[in-house]
């Protein structure tokens, strides 16, 4: 038997690839997650019919309450196949550690929300007749790091919510509250960048240091939750 | 009770309570290694439960487990576990599924992957994902994967149940065979009688105690 030492990065590497090719085959979490941007798309663009100028000043907040709500869609289904057959539990008493499990399912998700992200921009430019007057580079920078601080936060929290009888309501009862000074920063920095009026340094600034907060937060706690009962 | 040289498993006032359920009560014992048990018992006896704390899957309320020295989570890399449930990805070939779990145990020997699906009587060449297996099919290919890191210890949890008769008579023949390899087996059963004359001793629960250990099934029916 070949046997290699266990390295974290070789088990995320694992795992990471596991969980893209089962969602390549059931498509679970992506098509939930395409049809209900795309809802929210649509009505809210019927709803408020605004002009350019005014798209740009709320498009902020409408592209990232689309996303966040998209995502917990994601985020629900990565840990909802890990209870299927108790798969997780084949996790728990293998000595793999726990945060490689953490790693890979949050990096899942970073490109699923990531994907959805990419395939819904365009919809958005056309339907709200957006154009970038700030930094694009800036805007790239500040989508990365406002994805993360969703996907670390909800990754942790789905975990959390995993054992509890209704975890679907329960993941964005405890993921929205905490997520708050990160949608702020998102919301308010894309919309800096779009009109081209303030400069959006502070807010990236404001993302940087809660994606480093909560992602270290998370690493800490996430072996306790993984074995609680 | 003193726990002897020769022991691999030894249980100390063992209590688990799942709210004010007592699914354990002071259960002590040990247990030798290379040698094959059968824990018996109604349901709710607490058999799965006591699989689940060997396991390292359920933390003791009270009391403690000793396996090769150490805490079931500090051992973990010698269990193998087996759950009623297969552990195994639906979506994914059997193949595919080893591939996996065997990476968490730092193995990347396919061909030990392969070998094993031989062993449990499966082709390793199936492409099917294991969600269009048969039931019985399933059971062996989660025996399989609770072999993956060869273990020093199985604790199997109803290995046997929906496989047919042959199946389960080849899988009890692969649990004699390893045990003479030098494993040390729990098997959670409600057919006993397919370990009769090959377990080493059977441990009769009831309640959430061990209440009887024998050397034949029908001695401990045969008990009070």
């Amino acid at each position: 038997m070949t046997k290699a030492f266990i390295t974290p990065s070789g088990i995320t590497r694992a795992t990471l690839i596991k969980d893209l090719r089962l969602e390549w085959r059931s498509k679970d979490a992506i098509n939930a997650m395409l049809f209900f941007a795309l809802l929210v798309v649509v009505i809210f663009s019927f709803s408020f019919d605004p002009t350019a100028e005014e798209s740009r000043h709320i498009a902020g907040g409408l592209i990232w309450v689309a996303f966040l709500f998209a995502a917990v869609v994601a985020l629900n289904q990565t840990w909802a196949r890990e209870l299927r057959n108790q798969v997780l539990d084949a996790y728990r008493v293998s000595p793999a550690p726990p945060n490689a499990l953490f790693m890979a399912k949050t990096l899942g998700n970073f490109i699923f929300v990531s994907v959805l992200e990419a395939l819904m921009a365009p919809l958005f430019v056309i339907f709200y007749n957006l154009r970038v007057i700030g930094s694009f580079p800036q805007l790239l920078l500040l989508t990365l790091l406002g994805t993360w601080a969703l996907v670390v936060n909800g990754t942790f929290f789905a975990a959390m919510s995993l054992r509890t009888r209704s975890r679907e309501i329960m993941l964005p009862l405890l993921l929205f509250p905490i997520s708050i000074p990160a949608i702020i920063g998102m919301v308010n920095g894309t919309t800096a960048i779009l009109t081209g009026e303030d400069s959006a340094l502070f807010w990236l600034v404001l993302l940087a240091t809660y994606d480093l907060v909560f992602t270290t937060g998370s690493l800490l706690l996430f072996p306790t939750v993984l074995h609680a009962e | 009770m003193a726990e002897s040289a020769a022991t691999i498993v030894s249980i100390t006032g063992l209590v688990k309570q799942f709210g004010r359920f007592a699914a354990l009560r002071n259960v002590a014992a040990e247990f030798l290694p290379q040698r094959m048990y059968a824990i018996l018992g109604d349901n709710g006896a607490g058999k799965t439960t006591l699989l689940r704390s060997l396991a390292g899957l359920v933390q003791p309320t009270r009391g403690s487990i000793k396996i090769l020295g150490g805490t079931p989570r500090e051992v973990c890399a010698d269990l193998g576990y087996m759950a009623h449930p297969t552990l195994l990805y639906d979506e994914m070939s059997g193949m595919e599924n080893l591939r996996y779990f065997a990476k968490l145990y730092g193995i990347s020997d396919e061909v030990r992957c392969a070998d094993l699906i031989r062993a449990v009587k499966l082709d390793p060449e199936l492409s099917r994902p294991v969600g269009q297996y048969s039931q019985g099919m399933r059971q062996r290919m989660s025996l399989a994967r609770a072999l993956l890191n060869n273990p020093k210890i199985l604790l199997l949890d109803e290995p046997f149940s929906n496989v047919d008769m042959r199946s389960a008579r080849e899988m009890v023949e692969l649990l004699s065979r390893l045990r003479g390899e030098g494993k040390t087996i729990f098997i959670v059963t409600h057919q006993a009688s397919l370990l009769e004359g090959v377990a080493d001793e059977f441990v009769w629960m009831d309640s959430g105690r061990i209440v009887a250990r024998t050397r034949t099934f029908d001695e401990g029916l045969s008990r009070d």
